[in-house]
């Protein structure tokens, strides 16, 4: 229990100096891709060499004689391609392992973790550069690191090690040395927007909440990160919940709320596991409930599983959906500052968003203005991935540009791969491309070339993607996620959809793109939420820079990137083929003939492309043609 | 008709939970998550515990994809179809579940109910892209070769 601010300190000290006890700490990351390569069994293969090990202890006892190892699980490092990612910190440096192995375990831990030597061979390397520090890394090295600094440093489920890091020290600044308006004056002042992907002013959605009449507020944070192709908000959750947690109760100190609901992701099992063992260490410590430090403020929080409904991260749905209701948006005003959960006044924001409070309360606004770009002050934490050489989670100043996070950061393209376009904003965003590189990116640059910064999903595309078939890909999932309630979505998106399908299925005429766009134009004007409204953008984003594709697509029968399987044409390498007669045979429409030991041929008007014989040529004589 | 034990948990999740009509969605998932569906008899008896009219719970239990009233397999298998799983072609893994298991898009279970196969529109694991999961275990890296694999594999564990 902590009774006060002065606890609070000692309890930090005291954290922080258990922490630097330790001769050595060895972390193994924890997020959602390096658990899913193994790190879990890492985590534990270590922790049975340090117990078979005399004289070494994993948990620090005061007047025990053994050496004090550190053990800790970190939220993500980033780097997600090469994991499991390993980084052991002795005698203050700190070295990166990649693509750690279980038979590694042995290796570095008598080598690195009880010796002082390096294991050169789990390096990082590239371009036979050998790098050693994280820090070296380009990869990290030209991130700024503002709401993931925690990530890969310290233990993600310990509140002792947050504490150690100075966790709460915003808490307890906003409690004991700022009135609430001082609170939302600052946060106005810092030019915060929201991360969710409308980037409104943070400081002017708390103060709008902090003027009305009703006295009883919520602070809802929206985690139901469902973006495909999107995964910083969880790896916020999972790998800092503290942070998250406690910037959310300086938004409930500041509008005068007792309570909080975070909304997490069905996909999400670890955040939640993460935020329920954080919510409850906290408890158990007086950091929430009531009287917390001994003053008057009461703060309780709570966690909602969303069930799979993608509308649900809109704001009005995810309300209904905490309520216990169906998750549909309804018509505002009124905005969720007025009514909102519970018909109360209520503060929503995004994970990151609150995650990026604790770090301006403590540093001021003045400092976090002089980050990112004067309209969009702050960092961007973006997921990385698709066709690109490091795939993983990074954060950039906000005004950076395509190039430098393409390029600099994600190590350009894949080898044989051509750059296309970047999707950016998920089913609600749209494409940039080659010309957009040198553009600076924040919330209204984006929006002038019809996309979104969005949640920050960026999915490099090349040559192998077919830009029809994406749209398709996203109309397909907005129309299963409408709610069903407005008719502009839920009809509109559904006539998109068979005006695309029917484009890659090679049965699309000219003026169906003139539909496309009077629909597209229609939906975004007409439906009621978010989701509808921003739902045709990435076939607006695709029409407008890659008409060429569209009409391909519809005159020539044609699809560059051969991935629509109605334009696919297969043919028999006539060097190759034997003539074993075994395609015709598993053709299911009896479209190859031949004569046995003579090369055989398909014939397109009969093929349905199924791909059948392909697969099962033994000679691979059979291809797709250009 | 379902067996008492039914009933009973479905109690003591509805206590944990609170007899109110917001404790609905938690305690259809807290029942899923033992029974890997949502009996219908039990969403009735839920619904009149904590004070919420059959029909609207009916509404509730439909909107959201995540709740099922057929009954699954021992292993769920959820096929990651995200934009980053996407452009690494998932399409040809999910194909590759289906094929293995002789499954459809209609037929989601396999007959011996030890397999099911769905898609998931985002698993947040997208730098391991095509990935998948088995009862919430994420597979990484993906390929048709590997799915032939797996599939053995959670074969011999039964």
């Amino acid at each position: 229990m902590i009774h006060n601010r002065d606890e609070l300190k000692e309890c930090r000290q005291k954290a922080k100096a258990d922490m630097e006890t330790a001769a050595c700490r060895i972390l193994v990351c924890s997020g959602t891709g390096c658990i899913a390569t193994g790190s879990e069994k890492i985590y534990n293969r270590f922790l049975k060499l340090a117990n078979i090990t005399p004289g070494v202890s994993v948990i620090f006892a005061p007047h025990d004689e053994d050496t004090h190892i550190g053990l800790k699980k970190t939220g993500c490092q980033g780097f997600c391609e090469l994991g499991p990612l390993v980084r052991i910190t002795k005698n203050d440096e700190t070295v990166q392992y990649v693509k750690v192995q279980l038979d590694d375990c042995q290796e570095l831990f008598e080598r690195a973790v009880l010796g002082d030597e390096v294991v050169e061979r789990l390096l990082y390397r590239k371009e036979k550069k050998v790098y050693r520090h994280p820090k070296e890394i380009p990869f990290i090295a030209k991130q700024t690191r503002i709401v993931l600094e925690n990530c890969g440093r310290f233990d993600a489920e310990s509140i002792d090690e947050y504490m150690a890091s100075g966790g709460f020290s915003a808490l307890e600044k906003v409690m004991f040395e700022m009135t609430s308006e001082e609170v939302i004056e600052e946060i106005d002042k810092s030019g915060l927007r929201g991360r969710g992907g409308g980037g409104f002013p943070t400081g002017r959605k708390w103060k709008q909440v902090a003027h009305q009449k009703e006295k009883v507020r919520y602070v809802v944070c929206n985690g139901d990160e469902g973006d495909p192709g999107a995964f910083m908000d969880g790896s916020v959750m999972e790998g800092d919940p503290y942070k998250l947690l406690e910037g959310m109760m300086i938004a409930g100190y500041a509008v005068g709320a007792a309570n909080g609901y975070i909304y997490v992701r069905a996909e999400y099992p670890m955040s939640v596991s993460r935020l329920r063992h954080a919510i409850a260490e906290m408890e158990n410590r007086n950091l929430l409930g009531d009287n917390i430090l001994g003053t008057d403020f009461c703060f309780h929080m709570h966690i909602n599983r969303g069930a799979g409904a993608f509308v649900c991260g809109e704001g009005s749905a995810l309300t209904a959906s905490i309520e216990g209701k169906r998750g549909m948006p309804r018509v505002k005003p009124p905005r969720t500052v007025e009514k909102g959960l519970w018909e109360k006044p209520t503060v929503l924001n995004n994970v990151e968003t609150f995650a990026n409070v604790p770090k301006i309360i403590l540093q001021g606004a003045d400092w976090y203005r002089s980050i990112g770009t004067a309209g969009s002050p702050g960092t961007k934490t973006f997921s990385l991935t698709g066709a690109i050489e490091n795939t993983g989670l990074i954060e950039v100043p906000m005004g950076s540009t395509l190039r430098e996070i393409i390029y600099d950061i994600g190590g350009g393209l894949k080898e044989g791969s051509q750059f296309k376009a970047v999707q950016i904003g998920g089913p609600s965003g749209g494409c940039l491309t080659e010309k957009h590189l040198d553009e600076p990116l924040d919330f209204d640059s984006v929006k002038k070339f019809d996309a979104i910064v969005g949640s920050g999903g960026m999915v490099v595309m090349d040559q192998h993607t077919c830009m029809v078939e994406v749209a398709r890909f996203f109309m397909s999932f907005t129309q299963r996620e409408s709610c069903g309630k407005c008719v502009p979505c839920r009809e509109g998106t559904k006539r998109m959809l068979e005006i695309l399908e029917k484009i890659v299925e090679g049965r699309g005429e000219e003026e169906d793109l003139d539909r496309l766009e009077e629909l597209a134009a229609m939906i975004r004007s007409m439906a009621l939420c978010g989701l509808g409204k921003s739902a045709p953008l990435p076939v607006i984003s695709t029409l407008k820079l890659f008409r060429n594709e569209y009409l391909e697509h519809i005159n020539e029968h044609k699809c560059a990137a051969k991935v629509c399987q109605a334009m696919r044409k297969y043919v028999i390498n006539p060097e190759f083929c034997k003539g074993c007669s075994k395609c015709a045979k598993n053709c299911p429409v009896g479209a190859i003939s031949g004569k046995v030991k003579y090369p055989f041929h398909i014939d397109p008007n009969i093929c349905i492309k199924c791909g059948a014989c392909k697969e099962n040529c033994a000679f691979n004589a059979i291809y797709i043609e250009e | 008709m379902l067996d008492q034990s039914y009933y009973q948990k479905a109690d003591e999740i509805i206590a944990f939970y609170g007899k109110k009509p917001s404790s609905l969605i938690p305690v259809m998932q807290d029942i899923q998550g033992v029974y890997r569906y949502l009996p219908g008899e039990l969403l009735t008896y839920i619904a009149k515990e904590i004070g919420v009219k059959e029909a609207k719970a009916y509404s509730v239990a439909t909107f959201y994809e995540n709740f099922s009233f057929e009954q699954k397999g021992k292993y769920v298998i959820k096929v990651c179809d995200g934009t980053a799983c996407h452009v690494r072609k998932s399409a040809a893994i999910l194909d590759a579940f289906m094929k293995e298991l002789g499954l459809s898009d209609k037929k989601h279970t396999t007959d011996d109910m030890l397999f099911t196969v769905e898609t998931v529109s985002c698993l947040g694991a997208c730098g391991l892209a095509p990935t998948c999961t088995v009862n919430d275990e994420v597979h990484p890296n993906m390929t048709p070769e590997k799915v032939v694999g797996l599939i053995t594999e959670l074969r011999g564990e039964c």
